[in-house]
């Protein structure tokens, strides 16, 4: 019997194309970060001297910690706001201009990051802040925010209202039964929203390039600033160690949400 | 919030703790209104409703049977009225407070639960003991036979097992009043059947109040012993079964309960005890005296197709139906064959179309009628209704 579910050879063919060009890139990197030569360009056989070199450099470990610990802040306060936000919208009573506001919450998303990284720099200078690790953590909440609200809200809308009425049928107070049931339930895109928050900020250059002061460059800064000088395969290592960062929360994310699927409802949208 | 109503604590202690002899008097809603934006969900619903009854809201969809049900759940709050459970005013309590519980008609089972904890969810907010309320849990699973399926999560379970599960989860808290919500809406029709006979017998059983929201006439006329029916937020009429289907209270009413023929007045004239009203699509129809005068509005003739006889016309008359009775002659037009019954479409000579359901009493067909086999149709006044357009 012929399986139904094989594939053709152009879908072979047009999947492999399709990974090729998003992967081949980094693939390259990946593999570059191996090269011993000191030519980014030139192979010249397998080594783990740049990662060495990472290691011992400790401008760059900075850089690397400043960018850890901002994404790790500002996820978790992004995730808070985030979640509370799209909770109001979703199940607070009707009020006038919740359109608006909810309209309001999504623009960041689609606003060019010059503008957001400018006028909060603008701010920051108006305020007098000292510009550093809280400015850029700020900075970052009110990017990611946005794309938490979205992510918690869409699954809150899927969830059945009468689950919260029973809940307080079954003697629950309106806090009690979203801490109970709603909580619970949301969870999957709490998490999802919050390791969208994480590489999000992880990632970002041009908001944090405003809104950092001296001395506390994020490792995207960092290694621009570096490259700017010239590619040193340095580089190439701190990058495969970023990927590598990444493919492992996002791999831990996926499994969280196939998880709590498997509880019950469908994954959370990730 | 709770501070802005004192004594909604000591209302549901007080009614909670009470336990209610069958017939006592429960639940009064009095004067109920409820308006979202223009439209008058509710519009001034009175209801008495005594302990132990099973009482059926029914009517078709919008007519606001839902909205009053959620009110008495706290879900929504009336904008006029009362509602005394027990003699205390429960209208603006919220739904923790009452001793009321709810099946939604989703069932709402929290899907991160098992069913054991489902059912132990209202268990545990009323801080029962943990030894209480795995008693309770295993009586409530053998109550309602899910014995086994204890530890399966909502999504494991068959459309049958989730509505004993949400069942279980509603009387485990063994409220004064249990509300169901269009309870058997989502089952197919065979469960469905098994499932009232089971409903009631729980019912029974525990001598509980129930009020159950449907717009299945054939659930509310099995199920319930008292039936309110709605229309347009308001009480047409509260009957019992067979009160509500012999002595509709208007057209409306006849029609949406059951299978009915209609036939509009067009003239009134009295003899004696008994009323000729005179229709257009069927001649002159003898009937009995109303029980209520109704004035000067337009009146109909209703008869139950089941009530309608069928004989053969022939040179000689079958015996069985005398003088006084109503007579019409036609012609059968349609014949619809139900298992146990089958319904004929007479075209009647003076001009109407009358149905008649005939019990198959026979499993051979001697008795049917053929297409365009000229009959008579006879019924007695007693089985006519009189009723205001």
């Amino acid at each position: 019997m012929r399986k139904v579910s094989r594939l053709s050879r152009f879908n072979v063919a047009s999947l492999a194309l399709g990974l090729a060009f998003l992967y081949l890139p980094i693939l390259i990197l990946v593999i570059y970060s191996f090269n011993a030569s000191r030519l980014v360009t030139v192979w010249g056989g397998w080594s783990l001297r740049w990662y060495h070199e990472f290691f011992n450099d400790r401008a760059m470990i900075e850089a690397a910690w400043m960018s850890l610990r901002v994404a790790v802040s500002s996820a978790t306060i992004a995730t808070l706001i985030g979640t509370l936000a799209a909770v109001a919208l979703s199940r607070g009573e009707r009020f006038r201009g919740r359109t608006l506001f909810s309209g309001m919450l999504y623009a960041p998303l689609v606003m060019p990051e010059v503008i957001t990284g400018l006028s909060l720099l603008l701010l920051f200078v108006a305020l007098n802040a000292e510009r550093g690790f809280w400015t850029v953590t700020i900075a970052h909440t009110t990017l990611t925010m946005c794309f938490v609200a979205v992510v918690v809200q869409s699954r809150l809308g899927s969830l059945d209202r009468s689950l919260e009425e029973a809940a307080m049928d079954l003697g629950c107070d309106p806090m009690r039964a979203f801490v109970a049931v709603t909580l619970p339930l949301i969870a999957p895109a709490i998490v999802a929203g919050w390791m969208l928050a994480f590489t999000l900020s992880l990632d970002d250059l041009v908001i944090a390039s405003f809104t950092t002061g001296p001395g506390s460059a994020t490792l995207p800064i960092r290694i621009y600033s570096e490259v700017r000088l010239g590619v040193k395969p340095e580089i190439n290592a701190i990058c495969t160690l970023v990927i590598a960062l990444i493919a492992v929360v996002i791999v831990i994310a996926s499994l969280a949400s196939k998880l709590s699927s498997s509880q019950g409802e469908s994954a959370a949208p990730l | 919030m709770t501070d802005e109503l004192p004594g909604t604590d000591a209302i549901a202690e007080a009614v909670g703790e009470r336990q209610f002899a069958a017939g006592e008097p429960l639940l009064r809603i009095d004067g109920v209104a409820k308006t979202f934006g223009t439209f008058r969900a509710v519009d001034g619903v009175s209801l008495d409703i005594k302990a132990g009854e099973f009482f059926a809201l029914l009517g078709p969809s919008g007519c606001g049977k839902t909205t009053l049900l959620r009110m008495l759940a706290g879900f929504e709050a009336p904008d006029q009225g009362r509602i005394l459970l027990g003699g205390k005013d429960i209208a603006q309590a919220l739904p923790h407070e009452r001793p009321i519980n709810m099946m939604f008609q989703n069932y709402a089972l929290f899907p991160h639960l098992s069913v054991r904890d489902n059912i132990a969810f209202g268990l545990k907010r009323a801080g029962m003991a943990r030894a209480d309320i795995a008693t309770r849990v295993a009586e409530m699973v053998a109550l309602v036979k899910l014995d086994g399926l204890e530890k399966r999560k909502p999504d494991q379970l068959s459309g049958g097992q989730r509505q004993r599960v949400a069942l279980a989860r509603a009387l485990a808290r063994r409220p004064q009043l249990l509300l169901l919500d269009e309870p058997l809406a989502a089952l197919d029709k065979k469960l469905r059947e098994s499932t009232q006979g089971e409903l009631m017998e729980l019912q029974r059983r525990l001598g509980m109040t129930f009020i159950i929201v449907t717009h299945d006439q054939e659930e509310a006329m099995t199920m319930a012993s008292r039936i309110g029916v709605m229309r347009d937020g308001k009480l047409a009429q509260v009957a019992s079964p067979r009160g509500l289907y012999e002595a509709p209270r208007s057209r409306w009413i006849a029609e949406f309960v059951g299978d009915v023929n209609l036939f509009d007045a067009e003239s009134k004239l009295r003899d004696g005890h008994r009323l000729v009203i005179g229709t257009r699509d069927a001649g002159p129809l003898v009937v009995a005296e109303p029980r209520e005068p109704f004035g000067e509005v337009r009146l109909s003739v209703a008869i139950r197709p089941e009530k309608v006889k069928l004989s053969r016309r022939g040179p000689v008359r079958e015996a069985g139906h005398g003088t006084a009775i109503n007579q019409l002659d036609g012609v059968i037009a349609d014949i619809c064959y139900l298992g146990g019954t089958t319904t004929y479409k007479v075209k009647l000579d003076a001009g109407g179309m009358l149905q008649a359901s005939v019990a198959n009493s026979a499993r051979l067909d001697v008795d049917a009628y053929s297409l365009n086999q000229p009959v008579v149709a006879w019924f007695t006044p007693d089985d006519c209704v009189v009723l205001p357009s």
